[in-house]
């Protein structure tokens, strides 16, 4: 065992502590997201590569089934190669798109205006894409892919959140969100919601049939008035609440164990149930919904390669392939040729899609028009879901 | 130089030439006289890594829990303030949280332990040699299953109708912190039972043997002698459990019902919210939490047992 | 030990109890794994090796297996090279800030791994400017990984005492001669074993790999993550699971047996 002086240590130690705050001192700054946000002219050449963040399911290229793949045949039509990452909610999106290492995202409402916001993501000059005129109408230049007339994106698909519910637990359907809400109770425990602060909107929607003296009339503008009511609507809420979902597996064994009953859906789970006590129905109240974007990166590296993939995956084919594996109503008429189940989504159906508030990120500046008040912003929201949480 | 070359006779033939004075030689020579030249090429290394990765990068994410965050663009302002360490020290719903994630931790730390430690007596006093072995692979070999698919069947056996149903005639707990702090305790019973398996060992048996000679029953014997000698690797094995627990978010998502711990209040500022600031500031509990542990348990030789 | 008949009785019945509740998890993971019902509903509805099969040829998974190995073969060579020099520095010499050096091997282990990811992550990417990738993922095993390395090498050096390496020393031996002669094969086995629960750490870590993984890396746990969410895919993971913990006796037996040599010798 050997007896150190102090001396040396202590040089050590006083070059660490020096060094630790030289370090720290050169910024935890987040790198700066305004880049480049005015749309592309043309498409040039193929850059060679596409690197893709998007929902688990949309981008396929074999590896995990085989069967489903409508990446290879990009790969070969455009010589752009890609690399892709799934995310699993909004919020892990928007994370990661600020590392600027993708070129396209696709992006649901919650996220597409905070990219924007953010100078994360570019304009989209749709002229240079042929298959977008096809597209439905009801899904183009709406408030969440698209800012003062200006485009940032394509839409994918769409789909609505519905009301699941255990057929030998409700004798008779339900038409309404209350069996959610004010009757939740007689279900307690066994209840579920979608597990993000976007799920807000749905008790706004609920609020608005329910409560019209709170004046809301777009659930993602919310004044602090009209989201207290709804975060205690919730609230209320969260004492029936088995559990909260957010990966649709999670749901899928929920249903079907029976742990929950009733709750909040996607189209896909209920096509996923293999018990086959399960059904929906869209509520009396409307309800709340997502059409997903396509969005170019701001600082894309392969913008050129970026624009080929947001034309194919619009592409009646390929857009069938992709929104019948995730399980949403395809982008166009076009699409369902490839496809025999669109009338189950209620493809092409606009007053059906007219009943759905489509996810859109609540911003300061009231989306319903109103200036006198200022609105709750997405912060605030998850701020307020961390609380009804609890 | 050459030393003393041994016990035989040493003729003219056996004498070995004195080695040769190369550069190797030579800083081996000044190596050995010098013991904090040794001490510094030694920790030199290691301790620039652990400095430079892992001080630095905690300190700057300290730092970033007195800055704040601006709603609209998501970026980091560099305005000094101490309103998220504020929030979260007096906030109810972190004091809530906080509680509550210390609660589990604690509660899934006295299971592991209580589970342990008669196994970890019965492999290391009482099993043969060839069963030892077969113990030991046997508890390790858990660990290699994924983390996430022991928990998922945790909450398939948790189900309604599931195994636990079955077992309990329809009173399986179901999901919530019960479950929680269950399936916790199962993911981190390895890393309990190893350090208190190891620390049993080091009991010498005849300390033992010589304790029941004097007429200490068995139940004195483990109270008087074992337990003190043991205390610092139960100590040390409660570390893990502890810690694993206190910052855990993914466990509490499948299992957990619709609770959050600590960790996912982390967890959604970083990638929800996007906000950083306020994710550090909750981050700094965890950490203030088991600085003091570690600090406390210091003394008691937990951390040489590791 | 003498202990009475039914003291060793019941030290033996809840041992079987415990291991019994260890395993019946992984026992409904491996019926799982033969569940003709991809969404894993239990009791399972059938049996079929379909999943088995796929398993072996999911692209996908087997290249998360490779990069997984890769990661942590790279993790525990560094682990085993520093938390060696630790131990040695610790264990061989009595300075000022040894107890800081201590807790500071430990810290990365010790800390909650998500205020360990999030502190490396907000690292890596503000104040390095490195992009995410595998060797940002192989930078932060490494640091937690030290800890067990150490752990178990300093424990030997315990046991082993000086008087040996002071040996060679007088007979002229330098330095690196004196380690690589005398010192390392007495480590042998404590690093073995040192490493063996480092490349389990690194290879089943989730928390901190979300954190420091970039655009298209993707390690076993973020592919089993990513694949629990997908409808088919399910089951897969289980066969994984499977596989891995029954591959898996053949080190720790390695380890059981080399540990055990160095018992019976002494």
């Amino acid at each position: 065992m050997h007896r150190i002086t102090a001396r040396q240590p202590a040089l050590l130690a006083g070059l660490a502590i020096a060094s630790v705050a030289l370090l720290t001192a050169c910024g935890t700054s987040s790198p700066s997201g305004g880049g480049e946000t005015s749309a592309a002219t043309e498409i040039g050449e193929g850059e060679g590569s596409v690197s893709i963040l998007a929902w688990p399911g949309y981008v396929e290229d074999g590896t995990n089934d085989p069967e489903v793949d409508w990446v290879s045949d990009f790969e070969t039509q455009t010589g752009c190669t890609v690399t892709s990452k799934t995310y699993g909610t909004s919020d892990e999106a928007f994370s990661l798109m600020k590392t600027g290492d993708y070129d396209v995202v696709a992006a649901s409402g919650d996220l597409s205006l905070r990219l924007v916001a953010a100078g994360d993501v570019a304009a989209v000059n749709t002229d240079l894409l042929e298959n977008y005129d096809a597209i439905y109408d009801f899904l183009k230049m709406q408030s969440w892919n698209s800012v003062d007339g200006v485009s940032y994106g394509i839409p994918h698909g769409y789909g609505a959140n519905l009301l699941m519910y255990n057929t030998d637990e409700f004798e008779t359907a339900p038409t309404s969100w209350d069996v959610v809400f004010d009757k939740a109770s007689e279900n307690k425990g066994k209840v579920t919601a979608y597990d993000s602060p976007i799920y807000i909107a749905d008790a706004a929607v609920y609020l608005m049939a329910h409560e019209p003296d709170l004046g809301i009339t777009n659930p993602y503008a919310l004044d602090e008035t009209q989201l207290a009511a709804a975060v205690d609507l919730l609230k209320a809420q969260r004492e029936n609440i088995g559990e909260y979902w957010s990966d649709y597996l999670k749901e899928v064994s929920a249903f079907e164990t029976g742990d929950s009953v009733v709750g909040t859906t996607w189209q896909v789970i209920q096509n996923s149930v293999t018990t086959g006590n399960t059904e929906v129905v869209l509520p009396e109240e409307g309800t709340t919904g997502w059409s997903d974007t396509w969005m170019v990166a701001s600082e894309a590296k392969s913008p050129n390669c970026a624009y080929e993939w947001l034309d194919y995956i619009a592409s009646p084919e390929a857009n069938a392939a992709a929104t019948a594996y995730f399980g949403e109503a395809p982008s166009s008429d076009a699409a369902c040729e490839f496809r025999d189940d669109c009338e189950s989504y209620h493809a092409g159906d606009e007053d059906y899609a007219s009943q759905i508030w489509y996810w859109s990120t609540p911003i300061a500046e009231c989306l319903d028009g109103r200036t006198d008040v200022e609105c709750t912003d997405y912060s605030a929201w998850t701020t307020a879901w961390s609380e009804i949480k609890g | 130089m050459v030393g003393d070359q041994g016990l035989v006779s040493v003729t003219e033939r056996d004498v070995v030439a004195p080695p040769r004075a190369t550069a190797a030689r030579r800083i081996s020579t000044f190596l050995s006289s010098h013991a904090r030249a040794r001490l510094a090429l030694l920790l030199s290394a290691p301790l620039a890594w652990l400095v430079l990765v892992y001080i630095v990068a905690l300190a700057a994410l300290l730092i970033t829990a007195l800055w704040t965050v601006d709603s609209f663009t998501g970026e980091i302002t560099q305005t000094w303030n101490l309103d998220n360490i504020i929030e979260v020290v007096t906030g109810s719903l972190y004091q809530a949280v906080t509680l509550r994630t210390i609660g589990v931790a604690l509660l899934v730390t006295v299971v592991d332990i209580v589970i342990a430690l008669p196994i970890a007596f019965f492999m290391a006093k009482v099993a043969s040699p060839r069963l030892q072995r077969i113990l030991v692979i046997a508890v390790l070999m858990p660990l290699w299953a994924s983390y996430l698919v022991k928990a998922y069947a945790w909450r398939s056996v948790l189900a309604e109708g599931g195994l636990a149903d079955s077992v309990s005639g329809g009173n399986s707990p179901g999901y919530g912190l019960p479950a929680t702090i269950v399936t916790l305790a199962y993911l981190w019973l390895p890393y309990v039972i190893l350090p208190i398996y190891a620390g049993l060992e080091r009991v010498p048996n005849s300390l033992l043997e010589a304790s029941s000679d004097l007429g200490a029953s068995t139940g004195r014997t483990l109270r008087l002698i074992v337990l003190p000698m043991l205390w610092p690797a139960i100590i040390a094995g409660s570390i893990f459990s502890f810690s694993l627990s206190l910052g855990d978010y993914i466990t509490v998502n499948i299992v957990g019902g619709a609770n959050q711990l600590l960790g996912n209040l982390v967890y959604t500022n970083v990638g929800a919210a996007n906000n950083l600031p306020l994710a550090a500031a909750i981050a700094l509990i965890p950490i203030a939490i088991m600085v003091v542990y570690l600090g406390v348990v210091r003394r008691t030789g937990a951390l040489e047992n590791l | 030990m003498k202990l009475s008949r039914p003291a060793r009785v019941t030290l033996g019945t809840i041992t079987i109890v415990v291991l019994a509740v260890i395993y019946l998890p992984l026992l409904v993971v491996f019926i799982n794994s033969f569940s003709t019902s991809a969404n894993l509903t239990w009791p399972p509805p059938g049996f079929t090796l379909e999943w088995w099969g796929k398993a072996f040829r999911n692209q996908g998974a087997l290249n998360a297996l490779g990069t997984s190995v890769q990661i942590a073969l790279a993790s525990t060579a560094v682990a085993l090279v520093l938390g060696t020099l630790i131990s040695l520095a610790l264990q061989r010499f009595r300075f000022f800030g040894r107890d800081f050096v201590n807790l500071l091997v430990i810290l990365p282990i010790a800390l909650p791994g998500i205020v360990t990811g999030i502190a490396l992550n907000n690292f890596f990417r503000t104040i390095m400017d490195v992009r995410l990738g595998i060797l940002t993922i192989i930078v932060a095993h490494a640091t937690f990984c030290i800890v067990t390395v150490f752990n178990n090498v300093i424990a030997r050096l315990r046991r082993m005492g000086t008087s040996l390496e002071e040996a060679s020393a007088d007979l002229g031996a330098g330095v690196w001669t004196t380690f690589r002669l005398v010192t390392f094969p007495q480590l042998r086995s404590a690093l073995f074993a040192g490493g063996l629960l480092a490349f389990a750490l690194s290879f089943d870590e989730i928390i901190v790999t979300t954190f420091t993984a970039g655009a298209g890396v993707s390690t076993l746990p973020i592919w089993i993550l990513d694949n629990l969410f997908r409808p088919n895919q399910a089951p897969i993971v289980n066969v994984i699971a499977v596989v891995l913990v029954l591959v898996s006796i053949i080190p720790i037996y390695i380890a059981q047996r080399i540990g055990g040599q160095e018992h019976v010798a002494k």
